[in-house]
């Protein structure tokens, strides 16, 4: 089975994060670039199901050329091969175009399955596995915290809801997001890591991908930020200490605030 | 007279609180239709949806349009996109809808806006990002605008609308058909207000303990009428269900009240709460960074403190 697992880098959430006031994108520059976490997860399931079903598993990023990190991360990890989708023209593609890019580089290398986070840390849009399923006209199993592959060809999934999960089938090829629930996603081995050095990672361009350039960058989005500020921190309250009137006196605040 | 589609959320035939937000929201920018799919519609539904402005009611309740992931409900909206050309389409912003909007993005060309908390003049949004670090004023440049909006961001006004109905004759394609839904496993949850749409949340995290434990975070909810949440450390640690993490890769909320117990207060959970209106922190270290947040906190043992708070909940109401 071919999978390919798309891998994202995210500034770490630990730093702060900023937006350039030039164009009023990410500022990548800013803070460390680390692997998004829930793409973590994904590498792993992948893994999980070439080890149970054969087969090969081809990392694909779209990034900037220090997104190389990542994509060694998911290469230590067991990761085959890997796909880098790097070209100046892809900065400050919206999800539309970013989705266009990656399918079009999905058609190119083929798949038997896309595994994907179901959210980033920065964009946080959570619309990227839909809009690939769309693409690619393939089914959609998004939101998995259990994935199966049945037998030939045929795949179902737990797609977690707010009132539990549904079991959703479908056959292959078809496009799968997972949630953090799914897995616990291995630690590099020193051997992996060795070991990831000397893995192919193929660099593709616009031209490469046959992405449409009128369908990505900053200037062809399909939205665009008109002007941003840094909203004003919170400010610390009262704290009390319990003297076993703790309760009382939290009380005696949401009374204060007509909450009781 | 220029038309705004609304994507009705509903659970068991209620019409959710987000929805009376998002009518509430295109009342300002023209004239609500809402768009309802899958079973459960009934003259209480109807009743609810023109009450705050929905002018028509667009039906589209085959079973068809239901039993298949999010495919099909993009490809409905397409289709009425097609036939009214509406001037924009407001979902909520939960996955399956910011989902269902992304799908449609790519059917329509047209760009789509997620989490947004509030809508001006001229289409244009707010987005509240980085886990409320950082407000951004963002507009659709192409095609429609199709904008996912938050719970709990705009307060609801009702304000009459016709409420004529018209069944939509729609087909599902067959390519829409890929991923069929065999199940729906429903986890018990009880009677307590969804964790987006809540007024008040309590939330627990590793200093609760234990899943028993939870029982006293579940008791004090109950007292306020309030939704139930949890940390991370309390998901992972099988204490209480995943679909109630409040946090980065969690739920994002903006109650009027946040009440957090045992919760240390780590960057990733403020991503999801600290938008909040108001927000109380019990938890037994004065050092902890939820208090630098907190409107008012209480440094103690939770386990005294969250119980003798709910017995005085109880005794003043
Ligand atoms: C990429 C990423 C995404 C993440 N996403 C999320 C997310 O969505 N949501 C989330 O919550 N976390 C998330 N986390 C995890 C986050 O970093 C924290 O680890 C987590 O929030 C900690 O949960 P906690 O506050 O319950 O536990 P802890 O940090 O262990 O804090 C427990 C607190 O309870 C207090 N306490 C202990 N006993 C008592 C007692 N008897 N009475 C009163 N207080 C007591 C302690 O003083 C302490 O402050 C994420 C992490 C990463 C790396
Ligand atoms: N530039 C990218 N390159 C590769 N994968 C990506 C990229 N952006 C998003 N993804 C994938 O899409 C998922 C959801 O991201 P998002 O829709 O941005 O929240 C991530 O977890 C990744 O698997």
């Amino acid at each position: 089975m071919n999978i390919v697992v798309c891998v994202k880098q995210v500034p770490d959430t630990a730093t702060e994060r900023k937006l350039k006031s030039d164009d009023n994108t990410l500022d990548r520059d800013a803070a460390d670039g680390v692997i998004n976490e829930l793409c973590e997860y994904a590498v792993e399931e992948a893994l999980r199901l070439k080890e149970a079903h054969g087969g090969e598993v081809t990392v694909l990023t779209m990034g900037p050329a220090k997104a190389s990190d990542t994509i060694r991360k998911a290469l230590a990890m067991g990761a085959d091969k890997a796909v880098h989708l790097v070209d100046d023209a892809l900065h400050g593609s919206d999800a539309l175009g970013t989705s266009h890019a990656l399918a079009q580089t999905l058609k190119k290398i083929g798949f038997d399955l896309v595994v994907l986070g179901s959210e980033s840390t920065d964009a946080r849009t959570g619309v990227l596995a839909a809009m690939l399923a769309e693409r690619l006209g393939v089914p959609q199993l998004t939101f998995a915290n259990r994935v199966e592959i049945a037998g030939k060809g045929s795949i179902s999934i737990q797609r977690v809801t707010d009132y539990g999960y549904d079991r959703v089938e479908a056959s292959l090829p078809a496009v799968v997001s997972v949630v953090e629930k799914i897995n616990e996603p291995r630690y590099p081995s020193f051997k992996g890591i060795m070991a990831a050095k000397k893995k192919p990672v193929e660099k593709l361009g616009v031209a490469d991908a046959e992405i449409d350039a009128s369908q990505v960058g900053l200037a062809n989005s399909w939205s665009e930020v008109a002007d941003f500020a840094v909203a004003p921190p919170r400010v610390a309250g009262t704290v009390v200490k319990d003297e076993g009137d703790g309760g009382v006196k939290a009380a005696d605040f949401l009374a204060s605030k007509k909450f009781v | 007279m220029s038309e705004i589609l609304v994507l009705v959320e509903h659970v068991e035939g209620q019409v959710k609180k987000v929805t009376l937000e998002l009518l509430t929201l295109a009342r300002k920018l023209g004239t609500p239709s809402a768009v309802w799919t899958g079973d459960g519609y009934s003259p209480e539904a109807q009743a609810r949806l023109a009450e705050y402005g929905a002018e028509k009611i667009y039906l589209a309740d085959s079973a068809e349009v239901s039993d298949y992931v999010v495919a099909p409900k993009a490809e409905l909206l397409a289709h009425l996109v097609g036939e009214k050309s509406p001037v924009a389409v407001l979902v909520a912003a939960t996955a399956e809808a910011k989902e269902i909007a992304g799908r449609l993005a790519i059917k329509i060309d047209s760009g789509v806006l997620t989490d947004v908390v509030g809508i001006e003049d001229g289409l244009v949004a707010d987005q509240s990002i980085f886990g409320g670090g950082i407000n951004v004023r963002s507009r659709v440049t192409k095609g429609i605008p199709i904008v996912a909006v938050r719970p709990n961001a705009t307060p609801i006004e009702a304000a009459a609308g016709a409420g004529a109905e018209e069944r939509v004759t729609f087909t599902v394609s067959d390519a829409a058909k890929g991923a069929r839904i065999v199940e729906r496993v429903k986890e018990e949850k009880g009677a307590r207000p969804e964790l987006t749409e809540a007024a008040i949340v309590v939330s627990g995290g590793r200093g609760v303990g234990s899943a028993e434990k939870f029982s006293i975070i579940e008791d004090l909810a109950d007292s306020l009428g309030a939704a139930v949440g949890a940390s991370r450390a309390a998901t992972d640690a099988g204490w209480y269900p995943h679909q109630f993490q409040v946090g980065q890769t969690g739920k994002t909320v903006s109650p009027q009240l946040y009440i957090a117990a045992g919760i240390s207060g780590a960057i990733q959970h403020r991503a999801g709460m600290q938008t909040a209106k108001t927000i109380v922190a019990i938890n037994k270290d004065p050092e902890a960074p939820i208090f630098e947040l907190a409107d008012y906190g209480v440094v103690g043992d939770l386990h005294q403190i969250v119980p003798q708070l709910t017995q005085e909940v109880t005794k003043r109401k």
